[in-house]
């Protein structure tokens, strides 16, 4: 926006006033609080790694509840053949206030022989989360914006203590500037002290070389949390431990890894740094970390997509089309869509009722056919009855007049032989 | 041994053999060569390194620990002479450094495939000369180790890809790799499973059930076929533990002890491996590997032509 000469020259200076009396705006923050704390808050987080580095675990272990347990085994412990990308949605309350988190594992990540572009599927996730947040908030009725944006991405590397694979360095190279990468050295308990930090030296190193770009810790005012802040960046990237088992140390119960020569504490800073991963991702940073998303990341995405669209006429990626209309524009689109749904919808309807009728005809015609049948079948029986008993008469008739023939011929000899009796009676043959 | 046994009427000395054979084998030492196979960080060159009590390993041979991993298998071997009791071994130590490394691991196990049968080509090149060498060196990979990352889970892809194609032209023993990651219950589990994906994928491992000469081995080997694979840890340093130094991984909260069978299966492995079934490793590769390798390039050729560089590349399995 170029500025002009009409910019208000009493926003230049802006003095403190002392106030004369308690006005009371000094409460804001906590109606701030209040506020969020009624809409409850959402979080996002994915975790990446190979199978088997305890990524559920660490989850499991992180916000104390069995995300997955041997009731709905994650991801992990299902076979996979191509790199899938799942989301799972728990709702946590503490204190009064509800948690949203979304938890994006990435089973089958690097545990093929070639993992060329398993980084791919990861990407897209990302971005279409991206994509569905600039629609969100582009459409003329905003109401309901929910944020389902990847909010951190803990990428987790296998404990070597060489170095970084090629892999690590790909995929952190390709998602530095999408997501938060926080790298975290997952199975820590596998390294001694001096080999846990020589690695994380040599990662760090690596990391510099190629120049990658990981979740940096904003610098506050507050000395004290500086310091803290210092800490936490020379323990990157932080070696963690996980475990929900309860085991007994010295009276005391803790979780932890019970092996034959000790016992592994998750919550011991001595012993792994997973209270400094929690305390940061979830006590002190979490916010932070949603606005660095918000600010940095989904800008990036919003500029290249936008600049891609404005650039050519013709919009060769897949937008709805509605980022650079008025909104008077917009909504005529809106309507246009919603016609065309409703003219879908309407064809659809008339091809169904169309099939519906067709095949009631179907049915009529048919059974019109089977009585036809059937009258046909019942007419003839009839005529073969009939048949049968003109048959019958006849036979009867034959037999009738045989019968009566036969009667006559008798009647004739017996006619005749009286007649020659007579004859003889005569002749006086007869005494 | 046909003809019936005749009972000896006296003392004859048959059974000194044993001594004139273990002296000769004294004098002139043997050979043994080990591969290890697997994807950098689990461990290879520590354990070759434990096993073998010395730094034979290919990081301790004074080569720079190379930081880039190469972009495509390199084989390295490493020659080293051990003497124990007055026997020697020339012990070779063969690495494969950057296999399992890359994002795009296909046909890794091609370049270890090709050296296995090289190795054979060399020694059947020697068999074949008209003046042949009263000792033929051994340069035949006796033995392969081969480390299975501890994900506990199961087998990964290149596991098994790899064992299927190379289980036939060389003794495997897989091991799994930093077991002191997993809790014993876990070790437990995560070895039935990777046992049941050997059987399901038809890998016949050392010792292979067909070679089981009679009971006794049958029996012997049963019990370590049981047992395997292996989960070992590897370490070249010492600790005092209970006023004995003993190999081990401090940690902060205890110390893995390398030894001890309660912590791990390191002594077993190495009591299998050098203690008791290294000739038979010997044995098998000679007169089982080795044979099928030179049949199928007998039959190949129809005889045994001088045989080019050309040859050794179709030989691949």
């Amino acid at each position: 926006v170029a500025a002009g000469q009409n910019v208000c020259v009493f926003c230049v200076f802006l003095q403190q006033r002392n106030l004369e009396g308690y006005v009371g705006f000094a409460n804001l923050p906590n109606q701030v609080y209040r506020k969020s704390v009624k809409r409850g808050f959402e979080f996002t987080l994915m975790v990446v790694g190979e199978s088997g580095l305890g990524k559920s675990t660490l989850i499991n272990s992180l916000f104390l509840t069995d995300l997955y347990s041997k009731d709905y085994p994650g991801p992990s412990q299902r076979i996979k053949k191509t790199v899938q990308v799942e989301q799972s949605k728990v709702l946590i309350k503490e204190g009064g206030v509800q948690l949203t988190l979304t938890i994006v594992d990435t089973p089958g990540f690097g545990d093929a022989v070639d993992n060329s572009n398993c980084w791919q599927p990861v990407i897209n996730y990302i971005d279409s989360k991206c994509e569905d947040f600039l629609n969100a908030e582009s459409r003329v009725n905003r109401r309901s914006m929910p944020d389902n944006r990847v909010h951190c991405c803990l990428y987790f590397i296998a404990p070597s203590g060489h170095g970084l694979k090629p892999l690590d360095i790909e995929f952190m190279k390709r998602l530095h500037d999408k997501v938060n990468v926080i790298p975290l050295i997952a199975k820590a308990d596998t390294l001694t002290p001096e080999e846990c930090q020589l690695f994380k030296k040599q990662i760090m190193k690596e990391i510099q070389e190629h120049k990658i770009k990981i979740y940096e810790f904003p610098d506050t005012e507050d000395d004290e949390d500086n310091k803290l802040i210092r800490k936490i960046k020379e323990k990157m990237p932080l070696a963690v431990v996980g475990s929900n088992v309860v085991i007994e140390v010295n009276g005391k119960k803790v979780r932890g890894r019970q092996y034959p020569w000790g016992v592994a504490e998750v919550e011991n800073g001595e012993h792994c740094d997973f209270t400094v991963l929690r305390n940061m991702l979830i006590r002190t940073h979490m916010q932070d970390l949603k606005d660095v998303t918000n600010n940095v990341h989904y800008e990036n995405y919003r500029s290249k997509k936008l600049a891609a669209v404005t650039c050519n006429g013709v919009d060769t990626t897949k937008t709805k089309g509605q980022l650079t209309k008025s909104p008077l524009a917009q909504m005529e689109e809106e309507r246009r869509e919603h016609v065309m749904k409703m003219k879908k919808m309407e064809a659809e309807m008339e091809q169904v009722f169309e099939m519906k009728v067709k095949e009631k005809k179907q049915k009529l015609k048919d059974s019109e056919a089977e009585l036809e049948r059937r009258h046909e079948q019942m007419k003839r029986n009839l005529e073969a009855q009939y048949k049968e008993l003109e048959e019958k008469r006849r036979v009867y008739e034959d037999e009738k007049a045989n019968w009566e023939a036969q009667q006559r011929i008798l009647e004739q000899q017996k006619l005749d032989a009286s007649k020659t009796m007579e004859k003889n009676k005569k002749k006086g043959k007869i005494f | 041994i046909s003809g019936s046994g005749s009972t000896l009427l006296g003392y004859i000395g048959i059974d000194t053999i044993i001594e004139q054979m273990r002296k000769k084998t004294m004098k002139t030492g043997f050979d043994f060569n080990i591969m290890v196979v697997g994807h950098s960080g689990l461990g290879k060159s520590t354990l070759v390194n434990t096993l073998f009590k010395s730094q034979v390993s290919r990081k301790s041979a004074g080569w720079a620990r190379d930081d880039k991993i190469p972009k495509t298998v390199d084989i390295k071997a490493v020659s080293h002479v051990l003497e124990e009791g007055g026997v020697k071994m020339k012990l070779t130590v063969v690495d494969t450094p950057g296999f399992g490394d890359q994002i795009n691991n296909d046909n890794c196990w091609e370049p270890i495939s090709k050296y296995i049968n090289e190795q054979y080509e060399k020694f059947l090149k020697e068999e074949v000369n008209i003046t042949r060498k009263k000792r033929i060196p051994d340069t035949r990979v006796h033995c392969c180790l081969y480390f299975i990352s501890p994900t506990g889970h199961s087998l990964r892809q290149l596991d098994v890809e790899f064992m299927k194609r190379l289980s036939h032209s060389v003794n495997i023993i897989p091991v799994i790799a930093k077991a002191d990651t997993m809790t014993i219950e876990e070790r437990q589990d995560f070895k039935q499973r990777v046992r049941k994906e050997l059987e399901m994928g038809g890998i016949e491992f050392y010792p292979q059930k067909e070679f089981d000469e009679d009971m006794e081995d049958k029996s012997d080997n049963d019990k370590i076929r049981e047992a395997m694979p292996f989960a070992v840890v590897g370490s070249d340093k010492e600790y005092q533990v209970n006023g004995k130094r003993v190999l081990g991984r401090k940690t902060a909260w205890g110390i893995v002890e390398v030894e001890n069978p309660n912590h791990c299966e390191f002594a077993q492995l190495r009591d299998f491996l050098i203690r008791s079934h290294l000739q038979d490793l010997k044995e098998v590769t000679h007169n089982i590997h080795y044979e099928t390798y030179r049949a199928k390039r007998l039959n190949e050729n129809g005889g045994l032509h001088p045989i080019s560089s050309n040859d050794t590349q179709e030989s691949n399995l």
